[in-house]
C-alpha cells in the first residue's frame, strides 16, 4: 500500500508545490500507516528527482514512455490509473493547478474514488473516512467534506503545507504503463508561454492594481514595484475590461483565482468578485485615497491615499531595502 | 453538429453567504439564484454561436429540482433548441457527472462543453469525471474552439501561457473565459424559449462518493492595520520583520 503523489516538474525542476505535495502525502502515508510513492512523468534529471526523498518519499516511479511528456489528459490519467493499481495506493495526491483540473477528476471518476479538488489541510483520518477541508464560495466558506471511498484522490492548493524535508532511504523504479497508441488522443499543436514573467498563479508575491490608476500609461510604478522584490503583476477586472492590461493578469471571480503570501492591491476597490480570487493570500496590503472602500475590511495593512504620491515613496524605499540586504 | 451544454445554478456572485441547521446546510434563503457565469457566457454562447455556423442542434442539460426551469429558460432564450432536466437534488460531482454521462452515452452528441467551474462548489470536476465515464478525451479550460467535420481545434489554458491543440469528435471540453462574449436574452428569445422542448428524466442510479459534513465561515481579519500616507515606506519594515513576506 502507499500514498501515490503526482510530481509535477516545470523546465525539468520540480516546483515548490510538488514539494508541497510530498510533505502533505507523508503526513498522510504516516496517519494511515503506509509510505509515499512520487510519480515522474516529466523528464526531470536524476539528482533532480533525487529532491524528492529529502522530502519523504521512499518511492519513485520514473516513467520512461516519452509520449507521456505531452498533455495528453486521458493518457496521464490511464497512466496514474495504472500506476494506483501496481502499487495498491489508498490515496492519489495532486497539486491544484492546470494539470490536476485535467487529469485528477478523470483518474477518480475511473477509480470511483471520492475526489477533493483544492484541499487547504491535512485531512483527518479517521479509519476509512477522511475528513478534508476545501474552501467553497470563492473563498467565503470552508467546507468539511467527509470521503470514505477506498481509494481517495485529493487535489491541494499550493501554499496550503510548507514543505518540511523529511530525508528518507528510496528506492527508484522505471515506470512504462504500456499504453496503446490509441489512448493518446490529443494532438498539440503550438505552445505559447509567456516566458520571463512570472507566472501569475504559482507566485508568491503579488502586486496588483486597479481603475485608480486613471490610464495603462501609469503601470510603470507597478511594474517597478513588482520587479524589486520578484513579485507578478495582477489587476482588477475594470482594468482587463477596458484593456489597459491583458486578460491574463484578471483576477478575481471570473479571472484567476490566486493565494499567494503577499498581494498589494492599489487603487483597486475591493468589489466582492475582486476579493474572491484573492481572499486565500496570507498578507493583504492595499492603497486607496477612498478610506471607506470595501477591500480595506479585507486587508492586514493599509495606506489612505493617493497611490500616485506614495507608490513611488515605497519604490525608492525598496530600492535601499535591497541595498541594504546586499 | 450536436452539442450539449451542461449548465448548473449558483446564488448571485454578490450573495452574503450564511448556512443553517447546525451548520449543515447552505441558507438559500432570499439568495438570487443565476445561470453559472461560466455555463452561460462561455459554454453556452460558443455552442450557439457554432450551431449557427454550421447548423444542427444545442441542448442544454441540468441536474437539479423543479425550481432549476428559470435558469433553463434563460439558456433557451439565449439560444439552445431543447433541454433536459434530471430530476435530483445534485449531491456531489461525481453524482452529477454519472447522472449526464448515463443520459449522453448513446446521443450520438459530437461534443459536450461545461463551464471551467461554478462559482458555489468551485470543484473543475464534472467535466473531467464525465470525460473519464464516457471515456472520451477531455481539454480543460479551453478559451477558443473551432469545430470542422470531425475535428476541433481548441486552445487551453496551461501553466503559464496556452496550448493549441486538435481532438476528434466526441470529446468534452470546459470553457475558460475568452471563449465567447457573452450574450444577453432578447425578446423574441425569450418568448420562443417558452415554447421549447424541456424533458424531464430520472436520475437513474447515478451515487454521490463524497459528503459535506459542515461548513464553516473562514476566520475574520483582525482589521486592518493603517499605515501613515506620510510615510509609507514604514510598509517596507512591516512586511520584512512582522509579516515576514519579504
Ligand atoms: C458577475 C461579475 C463578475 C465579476 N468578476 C470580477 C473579477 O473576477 N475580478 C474583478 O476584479 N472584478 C470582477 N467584477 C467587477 C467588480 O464588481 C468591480 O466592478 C471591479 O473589481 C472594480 O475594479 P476596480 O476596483 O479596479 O475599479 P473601481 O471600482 O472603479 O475602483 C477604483 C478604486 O481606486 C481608488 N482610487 C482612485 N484613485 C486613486 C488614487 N489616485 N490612488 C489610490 N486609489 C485610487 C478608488 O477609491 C476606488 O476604490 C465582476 C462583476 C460581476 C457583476
Ligand atoms: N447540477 C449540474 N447540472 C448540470 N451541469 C452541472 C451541474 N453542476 C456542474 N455542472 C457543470 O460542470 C461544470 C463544472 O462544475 P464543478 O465541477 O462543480 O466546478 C459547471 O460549469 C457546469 O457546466
Amino acid at each position: 500500500m502507499s500514498i501515490l503523489v503526482f510530481a509535477e516538474a516545470n523546465a525539468n525542476k520540480f516546483t515548490k508545490p510538488a514539494f508541497e505535495a510530498i510533505t502533505y502525502a507523508r503526513h498522510v502515508a504516516t496517519a494511515s500507516g503506509t509510505s509515499v510513492t512520487a510519480l515522474v512523468l516529466d523528464e526531470v534529471p536524476a539528482e533532480e528527482r533525487a529532491q524528492l526523498a529529502k522530502y519523504g518519499a521512499t518511492k519513485i516511479l520514473n516513467n520512461t514512455d516519452a509520449r507521456l511528456r505531452q498533455f495528453d489528459s486521458g493518457a496521464i490519467a490511464s497512466a496514474i490509473v495504472k500506476a494506483v493499481q501496481q502499487e495498491q495506493a489508498t490515496a492519489v495526491i495532486f497539486t491544484a493547478g492546470y494539470v490536476s483540473k485535467s487529469v485528477a477528476s478523470i483518474v477518480a471518476a475511473s477509480l470511483r474514488a471520492g475526489f477533493v479538488a483544492g484541499a487547504t489541510a491535512l485531512p483527518l483520518i479517521q479509519g476509512q473516512e477522511w475528513i478534508i477541508n476545501k474552501n467553497v464560495f470563492s473563498g467565503k466558506a470552508v467546507a468539511e467534506y467527509a470521503v470514505s471511498t477506498p481509494i481517495k484522490v485529493i487535489s491541494i492548493l499550493p501554499n496550503s503545507i510548507a514543505p518540511e524535508p523529511a530525508a528518507a532511504d528510496v528506492t527508484e523504479l522505471d515506470f512504462n504503463p504500456g499504453l496503446a497508441d490509441s489512448e493518446f488522443r490529443i494532438k498539440s499543436i503550438a505552445i505559447n508561454k509567456t516566458s520571463g514573467k512570472v507566472a501569475l498563479t504559482d507566485a508568491e508575491l503579488v502586486v496588483s492594481a486597479g481603475r485608480g490608476m486613471k490610464g495603462p500609461e501609469n503601470w510603470g510604478m507597478i511594474e517597478e514595484m513588482a520587479q524589486h522584490i520578484g513579485a507578478a503583476t495582477a489587476c482588477s477586472r475594470a482594468v482587463a475590461d477596458l484593456h489597459w492590461r491583458p486578460h491574463e493578469e484578471h483576477v478575481g471571480q471570473t479571472g484567476l483565482t490566486i493565494r499567494p503570501n503577499l498581494y498589494i492591491a492599489v487603487g483597486i476597490s475591493g468589489a466582492i468578485q475582486h476579493l474572491a480570487g484573492v481572499n486565500g493570500s496570507k498578507v493583504i496590503v492595499v492603497i486607496n485615497t477612498d478610506a471607506e472602500a470595501p477591500f480595506f475590511k479585507a486587508a492586514d495593512y493599509g495606506i489612505v491615499g493617493d497611490a500616485f504620491q506614495i507608490v513611488p515613496k515605497i519604490n525608492e524605499a525598496l530600492k535601499k531595502f535591497k541595498a541594504a540586504a546586499h | 453538429m450536436k452539442i450539449l451544454v451542461c449548465i448548473s445554478k449558483v446564488p448571485d456572485t454578490t450573495t452574503k453567504i450564511a448556512f443553517t441547521d447546525n451548520n449543515t446546510k447552505f441558507n438559500s434563503d432570499k439568495v438570487q439564484f443565476i445561470m453559472n457565469p461560466y455555463d452561460e457566457w462561455y459554454a453556452l454562447v460558443r455552442a450557439c454561436e457554432l450551431k449557427e455556423k454550421h447548423g444542427g442542434s444545442v441542448t442544454v442539460i441540468n441536474v437539479g429540482g423543479a425550481d432549476n426551469e428559470q435558469i433553463i429558460r434563460r439558456a433557451l432564450a439565449i439560444g439552445a433548441d431543447d433541454a433536459v432536466r434530471i430530476d435530483a437534488e445534485p449531491q456531489d460531482s461525481f453524482f452529477v457527472a454519472e447522472a449526464i454521462a448515463a443520459y449522453a452515452a448513446d446521443k450520438g452528441f459530437d461534443f459536450i462543453l461545461t463551464g471551467k467551474e461554478t462559482i458555489d462548489y468551485n470543484g473543475s470536476v464534472v467535466a473531467g469525471m464525465l470525460a473519464g465515464l464516457l471515456n472520451w478525451p477531455f481539454i480543460s479550460l479551453a478559451v477558443s474552439l473551432e469545430v470542422e467535420g470531425n475535428t476541433a481545434t481548441l486552445e487551453r489554458e496551461i501553466s503559464g501561457g496556452k496550448e493549441k491543440l486538435q481532438v476528434n469528435t466526441p470529446f468534452v471540453a470546459s470553457a475558460s473565459k475568452g471563449m465567447a462574449e457573452a450574450r444577453i436574452p432578447n425578446i423574441r428569445g425569450i418568448t420562443a424559449a417558452r415554447t421549447k422542448p424541456l424533458t424531464v428524466i430520472a436520475p437513474g442510479n447515478a451515487t454521490a462518493l463524497t459528503t459535506i459534513k459542515s461548513y464553516k465561515l473562514p476566520a475574520e481579519k483582525t482589521g486592518v492595520k493603517l499605515i501613515s500616507a506620510d510615510h509609507p515606506e514604514q510598509l517596507i519594515d512591516l512586511l520584512h520583520n512582522e509579516a515576514k513576506v519579504i
